[in-house]
């Protein structure tokens, strides 16, 4: 039954990326409205599911790499909700939305959604360090979003190439500001996923440890050189790709809550 | 009752051929006479027209020496290219006019606020009766919807537009921005002009003659600084103009990387109006740095004109609902409000009628 709920959900980001993918080939690119609207139908409809197996599992769904994928697809799309009107940034929709496809379609598609059995009871420290860390990933997926638009908007200017796109893209100082807030927003939640990793009680496992400290290094880089003008903000949009890009497949290699706090 | 409209535009006619019959103030009390019910006189630089109701054909002729400004001319004899559109093709006529579309630079809004203020005259002096009112009222809501729903009257189309319209896309408000203009000459001037009408509140002026400068920035609100300066004043500024008479380049990436070092997360917008160039083109590869000289500013108009023109089929297509609606609305009878103009589902969602 709830993964009917997912199934609505990735239909409605689906319905965005589409009504994207339309207005781009008619030249008529005025997604927002309705893209704030059909994600945040879909926003709805994840947090259903979310809550509907929350409740059959008795705690946070973190369980498996099915349910993280949700959970970091819900937490793009809050990103979104929060992030996107304060900085008129609701063409940001156009890019998020084929992200969430992306993350609930693989959800849905893959043989992920695993039941493992009973080890122990639930561990709040360890739900709430969990799902911490998913929603700072969700910052840094739409700190990776912006960076993309950024890039986009300044290939644009530099070759003198102006697209129809350009016109509907924040200005380039805007998209920076967004991404840097991003990151601090991101890293601000991460590092408290970390600490709380230390309050569950239970020794935490080698590769995740090594993989968070490794992830949080790499942003406290970033972070770092945009604060001392190392890098550029070209470089900054870069590394952010990069960054996400490197902090997702790590969520490859990790085995989150399944291992110490199985399903009941 | 006939509705139709008769006119001269770029298209038809040249200047001299248009300036002949551009009308007056009593055109309109005039072409009452002639037996015209309702007349308006829209009078543009490029395009004389009318547009009128009457109970009996009126010809061209007739209508053409109302429009002539000389006694001595009799349009029947000299045979100026008027056009001539009658009901439905009167009323695609108008609502591509006010929209835009068929002006000599598409999607070009001057043609709104003409139409608006041809309108109010032709109203106040009792010349619109309830057809043209309607007309004009419904031409004017087409307008809004087309550049609201599509593209047509995006991207600037002239040297100070583009140089705004760029700035705008790195900078947001430009009322932040500090701005030198070096060169004190009347395109940088009409760019300076430009700028300060959209919010530049810091604007430097640079030139050779200090007193040239000083006269430049008192007539557009800036202040003059010396010309050997210039370079100093690159680290704190966000938008240079160039537009000297240097015949060799006052700006190369070695002079300005140091500048850059200091302002590394801020943009610099430089336009270059000069001919011969005074930035290096090798500039624009520099991080951070957007150069726009003389040749890729009118690029960025060609390729603005360019999606416009790929909207017209789009812009067409609301125009087309809409003229099918107001016939409809009108051959129905005046009393009776158009169900489409109050609740029309193209009112609130032109595009997916024109998707269709």
């Amino acid at each position: 039954m709830d993964r009917y709920l997912l199934i609505v959900s990735t239909v409605c980001f689906l319905a965005a990326v589409v009504h994207t993918i339309v207005e781009l080939r008619a030249g008529l690119f005025r997604p927002m409205r309705f893209n704030f609207f059909a994600i945040g139908l879909g926003f709805i409809f994840q947090t259903a599911f979310l809550s509907v197996r929350g409740h059959a599992l008795g705690r946070c769904p973190l369980t498996n790499l099915f349910e993280v994928f949700v959970f970091l697809a819900w937490s793009v799309a809050l990103m979104y909700m929060l992030v996107g009107p304060p900085y008129r940034l609701s063409l940001m929709g156009a890019f998020t939305a084929p992200l969430v496809v992306l993350l609930q379609g693989f959800a849905l598609v893959a043989p992920i959604d695993i039941r493992h059995p009973v080890k122990a009871p639930a561990n709040p420290w360890l739900e709430f360090h969990a799902s911490i860390s998913i929603v700072a990933y969700g910052a840094f997926a739409l700190a990776c979003i912006a960076g993309v638009m950024y890039l986009i908007q300044e290939r644009q200017l530099k070759t003198h190439q102006l697209h129809s796109i350009f016109y509907h893209l924040p200005p380039l100082t805007h998209l920076f500001a967004t991404i840097t807030r991003l990151l601090w927003w991101g890293f601000a939640l991460y590092t408290l996923g970390i600490v709380s990793g230390f309050f569950t009680g239970h020794p935490l496992p080698r590769v995740q440890v090594v993989a968070a400290i490794g992830v949080w290094l790499l942003y406290a880089t970033i972070l770092q050189g945009r604060h001392l003008r190392w890098f550029a903000p070209r470089r900054v949009a870069t590394l952010c790709i990069i960054g996400f890009s490197v902090a997702l497949a790590l969520l490859w290699g990790i085995e989150f809550t399944a291992e110490m706090s199985p399903l009941p | 009752m006939n509705l139709f409209c008769l006119g001269l535009s770029h298209h038809t006619a040249d200047v001299a051929t248009r300036e002949q019959f551009t009308g007056s103030a009593t055109t309109e009390s005039i072409l009452r006479q002639t037996g015209c019910a309702e007349a308006l006189l829209l009078t543009t630089c490029n395009r004389v027209e009318v547009y009128a109701v009457s109970q009996k054909r009126v010809s061209t002729d007739e209508i053409a020496r109302c429009l002539t400004r000389r006694i001595d001319i009799d349009p029947h004899d000299y045979a100026p290219p008027f056009y001539r559109y009658e009901a439905e093709k009167c009323v695609q006529h108008l609502f591509r006019v006010a929209s835009g579309l068929d002006s000599m630079v598409v999607g070009e809004s001057e043609i709104f606020g003409q139409s608006k203020k041809a309108y109010e005259s032709a109203r106040t002096s009792g010349a619109v009766g309830p057809y043209l009112h309607r007309l004009f009222q419904r031409a004017f809501r087409v307008a809004k919807q087309v550049r609201t729903h599509t593209d047509i009257a995006r991207g600037a189309v002239s040297v100070g537009s583009v140089a705004i319209d760029l700035a705008q896309r790195i900078f947001g408000k430009l009322s932040e921005c500090k701005v030198l203009v070096l060169g004190a000459g009347e395109t940088s001037e009409r760019t300076a002009r430009a700028l300060i009408s959209r919010g530049v509140r810091d604007l430097r002026v640079a030139n050779r003659s200090i007193e040239r400068a000083g006269e430049l920035a008192q007539a557009v609100g800036g202040r003059a600084v010396l010309f050997d300066e210039w370079a100093t004043q690159c680290r704190e500024i966000d938008i240079l103009i160039t537009a000297t008479a240097s015949e060799t380049p006052l700006l190369t990436p070695g002079e300005l990387a140091p500048m850059l070092r200091e302002r590394l997360d801020r943009p610099l917008f430089i336009i270059d109006i000069a001919v011969p160039r005074d930035v290096d083109p090798g500039v624009n590869e520099m991080e951070g740095v957007y150069l726009y000289d003389i040749d890729s500013i009118r690029s960025v108009a060609e390729q603005s004109l360019a999606l416009r023109r790929q909207q017209i089929a789009a812009a067409e297509a609301i125009i087309a609902e809409h003229v099918a609606d107001f016939v409809d609305s009108i051959s129905r009878g005046l009393n009776r409000p158009s169900q489409a103009a109050e609740h029309s589902p193209l009112g609130e969602n032109p595009l997916r009628a024109s998707e269709l």
